[in-house]
């Protein structure tokens, strides 16, 4: 195990994390204070109950998994994808490391960013509304789960893409529309039977709905119906960089 | 000795079926200054990515330091720094955090104290602390280079060093390959620029379209190969080489002025002196002379031109 080697990555990551730190984290936290101005605060009071929370405090474990998914592919993506299409990529490939502690590297650091996001978002959304957390722990558990599994994600998809447009394509077209229709804003009870059955295809109702359970005790999908389908898709991501690296996928000739 | 790279029938196609090496065998000996020449696409780079991990090898073994490349790449990789052809570096990274990084990639624990060394010794280090992006094309090549020295290697990969380096800087760099071999680094480079193997290199290779077309001593190389030429200036031009010189190598250039003999550098009796002799008698006089060697550029035409 090369351990200098994921520290080196880990911190290179970082680093370019902390160059732009404004923009990293202005961005996401001026955002969401915006969604609470406009569905907390403006849409939101005429909006009920929903199962007893207050719909401001409802959308708070939505947004924040809304923040985790995007900035998650976002940063792992961009993380790998920058130095294939630099070339830098050659020093990485030429060191004596490991598959496994690449992915430590950059996916560690994909998705430490995501955390320090997320918990962020939280404190940012406590200014705006009052809430308690119920399951500390889950919602520890959940928040970690999530930002590797996507963080994961990210990386296949910076791996995968062969052009600054697909790097954006997968997020804008895939990952935006499902995390929208993935129960941020509204529980899936709301939603016309028929529409209830098509989203439980949506891989990202199970993330929001266990999320939002160790927040309130409520939730869409039993709870641990939501923890299977989140460890069954990091263990498909996992699969498929294994596949990249055995094969040298768009990495080595 | 062992060598410190061995090379066993190495072949690489890519996935388009290009055949850029046909089962290459090479040996790289310890400590030496290895020069690899080679027309465009004749596979240079393509065997340094393979011995260094970027490329797959479709068959073959490489062995560095008797380390597989393959089966035990942590040893063998370790042992290895590249300086790749491109100029490929991150722009925003300092020149300091950018060999930082380069050294715990490899597997190595911190040691300011070296890094400044080679930052001093390739004149970058009141550079360490400008952005990469800031650096002009000799200072970014140079970083390369400390990034490619940063985790100690034994053997270092030079893969076209002087390309877009300008004469002054080229001479420098000359200079730190030379030191490098006197600290025990084995040094291959590849090259255009024939001048540079014939200056540094102890052995020279010569690849074309993926075979190795020959290995040398350099000295051995130039001596076999060379051929010397005397070229007398005339007092008077001639208008045929005289009868009683024909079975010489000769040839009059310059509209008759000038009479080239031709000489192997390798035989007993180069003939110049009877040559000299010869002439005398017949009454040719000259009032200038001069020899040439050969250069490596002219073998290096020699040999590819034969193969093309």
């Amino acid at each position: 195990m090369n351990g200098y080697a994921i520290r080196a990555i880990y911190r290179f990551e970082m680093a370019r994390w902390f160059r732009t730190i404004v923009q990293s984290v202005a961005s996401p936290v001026i955002s969401t204070s915006l969604y609470f101005v406009v569905f907390g605060a403006a849409i939101g009071s005429r909006i009920a109950e929903v199962e007893g929370v207050s719909y401001g405090a409802f959308i708070v474990p939505g947004l924040i998994m809304l923040s985790i998914l995007t900035e998650s592919i976002a940063n792992a993506s961009f993380g790998i994808y920058m130095p294939r299409y630099s070339g830098t990529i050659y020093e990485v490939l030429s060191a004596p490391i490991s598959a496994f502690e690449i992915i430590v590297g950059y996916v560690g650091a994909a998705a430490s960013k995501s955390i320090m996001l997320g918990l962020i978002i939280l404190a940012t959304a406590r200014v705006f509304v009052p809430f308690e957390i119920a399951h500390p722990f889950w919602m520890i558990a959940f928040l970690i789960m999530t930002a590797v599994t996507f963080s994961l994600f990210g990386f296949i998809i910076g791996i995968w893409a062969s052009g600054w447009e697909k790097l954006q394509i997968v997020p804008i077209l895939v990952i935006t529309p499902l995390a929208f229709l993935g129960g941020s804003f509204y529980s899936i009870s709301m939603l016309p039977p028929l529409w209830q059955k098509i989203t439980l295809f949506n891989p990202v109702v199970y993330l929001i709905s266990g999320f939002r359970w160790s927040f309130y005790g409520i939730s869409d999908v039993a709870v641990g119906i939501s923890l299977g389908m989140t460890v069954l898709f990091m263990a498909g991501c996992v699969t498929a960089i294994y596949w990249i690296f055995k094969t040298g996928y768009r990495l080595k000739a | 000795m062992q060598p410190i790279i061995s090379i066993t029938n190495l072949v690489k196609t890519y996935a388009g079926g290009f055949r850029a090496l046909k089962g290459v065998d090479l040996e790289i000996r310890r400590g030496e200054i290895f020069a690899l020449l080679g027309p465009n696409g004749a596979g240079k780079t393509t065997l340094i990515n393979i011995i260094c991990g970027i490329v797959t090898p479709t068959s073959g073994t490489v062995l560095a330091d008797g380390h597989d490349i393959v089966r035990d790449f942590r040893a063998a990789r370790s042992k290895i720094g590249l300086v790749p052809q491109e100029l490929v570096t991150d722009a925003f990274e300092s020149v300091w955090a950018t060999v930082k990084f380069s050294r715990g990639l490899f597997g190595k624990p911190p040691n300011d104290a070296y890094l400044e060394k080679v930052l001093r010794d390739l004149s970058l280090w009141d550079k360490k602390d400008s952005k990469i992006l800031a650096l002009s094309g000799g200072m970014k090549r140079r970083v390369l280079i400390a990034k490619a020295l940063a985790h100690e290697p034994d053997i270092l990969f030079l893969d076209e060093p002087t390309a877009g380096v300008d004469v002054e800087l080229r001479r420098g760099m000359w200079d730190m390959v030379r030191s490098l071999r006197e600290n025990g680094v084995t040094v291959i480079l590849t090259t255009h620029y024939i001048e540079e193997a014939e200056e540094l290199a102890d052995r020279i290779g010569i690849i074309n379209k993926g075979e190795i077309v020959l290995v040398e001593d350099k000295n051995i190389l130039m001596r076999k190969l060379g051929r010397k030429q005397l070229t007398l200036h005339l007092q008077a031009p001639l208008e045929r080489v005289p009868p009683q010189l024909a079975n010489r190598q000769l040839e009059l250039t310059a509209e008759g002025t000038q009479l080239v003999y031709t000489f192997d550098t390798q035989s007993d009796s180069t003939g110049i002196a009877s040559l000299l002799r010869q002439l005398n008698e017949l009454g040719i006089d000259f009032k200038d002379l001069h020899t040439e060697e050969s250069s490596l550029e002219e073998i290096f035409v020699t040999l590819i031109g034969g193969k093309r």
